[in-house]
């Protein structure tokens, strides 16, 4: 039976985004996109996700699975012999699956307030926000990718956010480049060298 | 046990999340030790071993640490294979870990300070039982009861300090039936803090965050 994939998302979300990674990074092309409306949520994104009423959503031959990172885990071990996206090895994989979720719990809010919010509140928010760039460029050292010398997990988790480095730059008045280069670095590896950003989205 | 392997938790005798960690072990008969940290004075080790958040619980697995209490029940669910405590559906195991990852970003330790928000999302939670299977995890204990049973306790202790109850047999029977039935299991029962000594330090913790508030308006 030929799978069915329908994604509901909306085309500037970064969560979205890594879902689109991570099915082009396993070769699938063949799905639908619906564009959602976030302000008069349809039926369909109510229905497949009641709880938060968010994208991105998938569906799978009719199973909605929500939550970003989830769905990206989903699709590696659904699609177990594509290009794989977490590691075998059990503490490797906790290992990609703590930063995956430092950068959800520690730098999307900070990010989001720097674009968002004025004055001291701003203030606090960039310094957050430098602060959890450093720890990941620390933590990417030297590696051209997170995973080591694949792309895997976190950068998918992060990459997308890198369309948003501007954003924060702009809002928050400072230069990425100039506070973590080697991020910026990453950043340009994997948007000139994964295959998956040379389609058109 | 293997001989050689060295199984450590980092833990605190009050947290949710350390039970967690000790609840999957418990559930899959590894044996471990356990180090009771100091979080008004943390140990070197554990700045060494979570040097990013500075957190337990931690994980020490031959060497190795692992941070984060849902990332550790999910490292302990693929080191060691008995028991599963994720399903083996992929689809399932998406569910498995939705749920899991609610009650992490709805039910922190802060649901003192919004006890009615709490109790809503509770009913929520409700909506991922199935009527006439016991646990989350269907006829056994698995990932999200272990995630969240440890609510049926704080919440309880909670409500008797802000005069809401949260777990409601009547607004979330399946919930109250489930959190309970995981929470009289006795190998699980056995790794509970004293409910007077939670009782007192829920009561302290409250006390502080009431006067942190009001020392800042």
């Amino acid at each position: 039976m030929a799978d069915e994939l329908v994604l509901l998302n909306v085309w500037p979300s970064p969560f979205g985004m890594r879902v689109r990674i991570a099915l082009a990074e396993k070769g699938i092309h063949g799905y639908v996109t619906k564009e959602q409306d976030l302000v008069n949520k349809g039926a369909l994104l109510l229905e497949m996700n009641p709880v938060h009423k968010l994208v991105p959503v998938l569906i799978h031959n009719g199973r909605p699975v929500c939550e970003s990172l989830l769905i990206v885990q989903y699709i590696d071990e659904v699609w177990r012999n594509g290009y794989p996206l977490l590691p075998s090895d059990p503490s490797r994989r906790a290992k990609a699956r703590f930063w995956a979720d430092y950068i959800d719990k520690k730098m999307y809010g900070p990010g989001r307030q720097v674009w968002l919010a004025t004055g001291e509140a701003q203030a606090a928010a960039k310094g957050e926000l430098i602060g959890c760039l450093k720890v990941l460029e620390a933590e990417l050292g030297d590696k051209p990718y997170f995973g080591g010398d694949s792309f895997g997990f976190v950068d998918v988790a992060l990459i997308p956010f890198y369309r948003w480095f501007s954003v924060y730059e702009h809002f928050g008045n400072f230069s990425t480049v100039a506070e973590c280069p080697k991020l910026v670095s990453w950043a340009h590896r994997c948007t000139t060298e994964r295959d998956c950003f040379q389609v058109s989205s | 046990m293997a001989t050689g392997e060295e199984v450590k938790v980092l833990g605190y005798w009050s947290s949710p999340y350390a039970l967690r960690v000790k609840w999957a072990l418990k559930l899959k008969a590894v044996e471990f030790d356990y180090m009771e940290e100091d979080l008004t004075n943390k140990s070197a080790l554990l700045l060494q071993l979570n040097p990013v958040h500075k957190k337990i619980p931690v994980l020490l697995h031959n060497g190795k640490p692992v941070a984060e209490s849902l990332v550790i029940m999910e490292y302990v669910d693929e080191t060691w294979k008995q028991n599963p405590l994720l399903p083996q559906h992929p689809h399932q195991r998406a569910i498995a870990r939705f749920w899991a990852k609610f009650v992490d970003e709805k039910e922190g330790e802060e649901q003192e300070k919004a006890a009615k928000e709490a109790r809503e999302h509770l009913k929520t939670l409700e909506s991922g039982l199935e009527e006439g299977k016991p646990f989350f995890g269907g006829e056994s204990i698995g990932f999200v009861d272990i995630a969240a049973a440890w609510i049926g306790v704080w919440g309880e202790i909670t409500g008797e300090i802000v005069g809401i109850k949260l777990v409601d047999e009547e607004a979330m029977p399946l919930l109250t039936a489930c959190f309970q039935a995981v929470l009289q299991t006795p190998l699980l029962k056995e790794c509970l803090p004293p409910r007077a000594e939670l009782l007192e330090h829920s009561k302290r913790f409250r006390q502080k965050l009431m006067a942190a508030a009001a020392a800042s308006t």
